[in-house]
């Protein structure tokens, strides 16, 4: 009669490790592909209002923001609790606006300029007549494709 | 003879490495996806052209400081806006659009073509309020080229538009759905101002 060998080890044999690495580096290149590097660190507040009617915005690369909102508690001391610009990560005036799409837009390539988008990131508390401002300059230095960026409807209280 | 065999690298850290690598990425970046709704400013020119529309072609909305809402010089809640909007340029007053399904009323706009909505805003409105009711202009603009997309594509316009600004769409099809985003706009197209306009 045949015997089956039985193991007298009571040891489970350990799970093999030898793929983890592989699920790791998948995982690794999904967050790498869709998500961006945070180019700036916000010193004001910005819950942007909420709309749906919205269309997204294509090439990263060919978008200037320009931030607005009530300056954060450490800056509210020396800013003020008015809304304020921000620009490139620095508080900043209506005129340094016109200067800085100018200096952004010499960088991109001639033939992409005339699609470059001004995304304004507005916090929804802030008043009409600085935005306004704004775009009196953005007319003024002909950057005239704007973008109010909002949240989606859909998912209201995400974060920025 | 020494033993001349290449001993194995171990790749138990390997794991280990890769980890930090995720972390580090999902620290640093951002899952950013932005959106918002676009508009074109009008170009700054020195000499202003000067604007003569008819009283009856313009719908007028004003906002507030408090962010209150004067629609055609009658107060007007958020909600009843989209429906007004959508009214007044469906209406096709002189019977020259041929696709408008509006009542055809002489008090409103005579053509899609030559209807204007202008915006008008305080200073002090807060700018959440200004976006409400963009986002409800936008929503009557969408709600007409949809309509007429769908009867002549058989899809939403927002839907042609969306995949022909995807930057992943293939050249062929992009210029037929040029085509098609160009010709709804043309129906309905987007006449907002914010400037200010002569009366009649």
């Amino acid at each position: 009669m045949l015997k089956i060998p039985v193991s007298h080890s009571s040891r489970v044999p350990a799970v093999s490790t030898a793929a983890l690495p592989d699920i790791v580096f998948m995982l690794l290149f999904f967050f790498m592909t869709v998500t961006t590097v945070k180019e700036q660190s916000l010193k004001i507040e910005n819950t942007l209002p909420v709309a749906t009617e919205i269309k997204k915005l294509e090439r990263r690369d060919l978008v200037i923001d320009i931030h607005v909102g009530a300056p954060l508690s450490p800056y509210a001391e020396t800013f003020g609790n008015e809304p304020q610009i921000q620009l490139n990560g620095k508080f900043a005036r209506v005129s340094d606006v016109g200067p800085y799409i100018l200096e952004k837009r010499a960088s991109v390539p001639e033939h992409l300029r005339a699609l470059i988008t001004i995304s304004l990131k507005v916090d929804q508390k802030a008043r009409m007549g600085l935005v306004q401002d704004i775009k009196e300059v953005l007319r003024e230095v002909h950057a005239l494709k704007v973008n109010y960026t909002t949240y989606s409807a859909e998912r209201p209280q995400s974060t920025p | 003879m020494p033993n001349r065999s290449i001993p194995e690298v171990s790749a138990g850290s390997m794991a280990d490495i890769a980890f930090l690598l995720l972390i580090f990425f999902l620290v640093t970046t951002t899952i950013e996806t932005d959106a918002g709704l676009d508009r074109m400013l009008p170009p700054d020119e020195t000499q202003q052209p000067i604007v003569d529309i008819r009283q009856k072609n313009l719908f007028q909305v004003a906002l507030n400081r408090e962010g209150q809402l004067l629609v055609e010089e009658q107060p007007m809640d958020l909600a009843e806006l989209r429906p007004a909007a959508i009214a007044f340029l469906d209406n096709g007053g002189d019977g020259s659009c041929a696709y408008c399904q509006g009542l055809q009323e002489a008090s409103s706009s005579d053509n899609p073509n030559k209807a204007v909505i202008t915006l008008k805003s305080d200073r002090e409105t807060p700018y959440g309020a200004y976006i409400a009711v963009q986002n409800e202009l936008t929503g009557a603009y969408n709600a007409l080229r949809n309509r007429e997309a769908r009867a002549r594509y058989g899809r939403a316009y927002t839907e042609i538009e969306s995949e022909y600004l995807n930057p992943q769409t293939p050249p062929a099809l992009k210029a037929i759905l040029r085509e098609q985003v160009a010709g709804i706009r043309e129906l309905y197209p987007m006449k907002l101002t914010e400037a200010e306009t002569a009366r009649h």
